[in-house]
């Protein structure tokens, strides 16, 4: 599980994070979802440190990761595995290569282990023969499960997701979604996912958090969601004509 | 309303510090044209003396940044692995280059000489001498680095800007790995043992250039210049040169890392921060080219 509390973060005199308090469950995709620019990605960069933050606790089951120094943070660093939006895999490596890097660097595992890891992986996410492929001979879509597949290479107790979705056509985002869903269940990890895209609320989200200009405005499940009465939500939520439908029907 | 992306975007936002790339506006040595130009007397004061603080913000920025470049690497192997790569990329791949430019040098260099020494006071020979101890003191060590800033510097400035904003880097540290030391490390290393052979090949090839240069014209016989570049060799002179290299091969590969390692936005500042990088790279072999020769030649 992971604990943040009184969670502040500025840049300069903008005050990004407001004394966040936020739980993540362990074996379940907690998602944060918010307006863009309220701080959702700031949130999770503190959560995996690339943020030092001002105050406040985050806690990696009991362990105050943010009052940590560098080394000390590369030990809950090895258990962490994130999926960037734009997938971030390394150009120059092949996919093989790149979900064997992790491997490599903290691992003592031989070739032949590594690569068997690496085959499990690109197994568990559908893309057995891509392993020669380099980066940019991949989809949108491919690049994704690949990042999961890296992620999920060095058995993470924790998986950060920054919109795993964007960019991708509503099919694609919605067998990226069932994999990590798949996966937090198979594994049982503490997945968190940041999104807009409000069919992965509804579709994967078990703990959702609501983020309104830098603080952690309303938390539930994804059936409250659909009937909360809180205004900011209700605004997020049924943005959309299609949404503002489905609320009336709701409620008749 | 909010606008937390816009303050947690980017590196220079990441330390609280200055977000906006120094490079930007009012600046000596910004090859952009310089819009602030036109403010007030006052306005270009506060921009002259922000930049200039903002200049040293950069070195102590550097200097702490460079202090992870030499941290232990996570894994030996894969570092030494990474230096061998690196070897191909920075030194094997700019010998083409050096060795045209450095045999023209020496060509030109021979040519110019003999049409500059005119009486029949000054023996010949002292073409070869002088085609020597040029490439030896200053055209190989100094040229041949600012010709490699620009050539290698570019490119670790693009590579390394790339990875920033594609997210690769912080890929990097969420992973555990001292991205600072993996990317910069062995870029470095490798140049500091390339460098060193790729400048004494271009002296050879450099004075190659002109013994053919020198027979081609006429202006000096084979027998004068060879008998010119063995006259009076000082073998300083060698280790002068390679001391520069050295130095200048660190600053050639940190100075566009740090550039490119601290890039934000897009491809706009990544291109942005290769230019500036090789500027600054040059401005700096020449500003140690100085030091360095007070220093070894007194």
């Amino acid at each position: 599980m992971i604990e943040v509390k009184g969670l502040n973060k500025s840049f300069g005199d903008h005050h990004v994070l407001k004394n966040i308090d936020a739980q993540f469950h362990k074996g379940q995709v907690n998602i944060i979802i918010g307006q863009s620019g309220s701080g959702k990605t700031v949130l999770t960069k503190c959560m995996v440190g690339l943020h030092d933050v001002d105050s406040g606790t985050i806690e990696y089951d009991g362990q105050d990761f943010a009052s940590m120094t560098f080394n000390q943070k590369k030990t809950i660093r090895k258990d962490i595995g994130m999926l960037f939006q734009a997938g971030a895999l390394f150009d120059s490596m092949t996919v093989e290569d790149n979900i064997m890097f992790p491997l490599s660097m903290f691992t003592d595992q031989t070739l032949k282990e590594r690569k068997a890891r690496a085959q499990f992986c690109l197994d568990r996410v559908n893309l057995t023969t891509a392993g020669k492929l380099y980066p940019s001979e991949l989809s949108g879509g491919m690049k994704k499960r690949v990042a999961i597949a890296r992620a999920i290479s060095v058995r993470p107790k924790y998986l950060f997701c920054d919109e795993p979705n964007s960019g991708l056509d509503p099919k694609t985002g919605l067998v990226i979604d069932e994999l990590i869903k798949d996966i937090t269940e198979e594994f049982d990890i503490t997945t968190i996912v940041i999104t807009h895209d409000m069919n992965s609320v509804i579709e994967i989200g078990e703990n959702i958090q609501f983020i309104y200009e830098g603080e952690k405005w309303w938390e539930g499940s994804k059936e409250e969601i659909l009937r909360t009465q809180n205004q900011e939500v209700i605004d997020f939520v049924y943005a959309s004509k299609f949404m503002k439908k489905v609320r009336a029907d709701l409620a008749k | 309303m909010l606008s937390s992306k816009k303050g947690g975007e980017g590196q220079g936002a990441k330390d609280g510090l200055v977000s906006r790339p120094f490079f930007q506006g009012f600046c000596p040595l910004s090859l952009a044209p310089c819009p602030s130009m036109i403010f007030s007397r006052e306005r270009r004061m506060a921009n002259f003396s922000r930049n200039y603080m903002s200049i040293f913000f950069h070195i102590g920025r550097y200097i702490l940044w460079m202090g992870r470049v030499f941290k232990r690497p996570e894994k030996q192997s894969i570092f030494r692995q990474r230096i061998f790569e690196e070897i191909q990329n920075v030194g094997y791949a700019s010998i083409g280059l050096v060795a045209l430019v450095s045999i023209f040098m020496g060509a030109v260099l021979t040519i110019q000489l003999a049409y500059n020494i005119s009486s029949p006071l000054i023996p010949i020979y002292t073409v070869g001498l002088g085609v020597r101890d040029s490439l030896i003191l200053e055209f190989s060590p100094t040229i041949i680095s600012i010709i490699l800033a620009g050539k290698v510097g570019s490119s670790i400035a693009g590579e390394i800007g790339t990875m920033r904003v594609t997210d690769q880097i912080d890929a990097l540290d969420i992973m555990g790995v001292n991205s600072t030391g993996y990317l910069v490390g062995p870029k470095m290393i490798a140049a500091i043992i390339c460098n060193p052979f790729i400048v004494i090949m271009s002296i050879a090839l450099g004075i190659f250039g002109g013994y053919m240069a020198g027979i081609l014209t006429g202006e000096v016989s084979g027998t004068d210049y060879i008998y010119g570049i063995q006259y009076w060799f000082q073998p300083f002179y060698i280790t002068y040169a390679l001391i520069k290299t050295v130095v200048f091969a660190a600053i050639i590969t940190t100075v566009p890392a740090y550039f490119g390692y601290h890039a934000s936005g897009g491809a706009l500042e990544v291109g942005r921060a290769s230019t500036v990088s090789v500027v600054y790279s040059i401005v700096i072999i020449l500003t140690f080219n100085l030091i360095l020769t007070q220093m070894l030649l007194q």
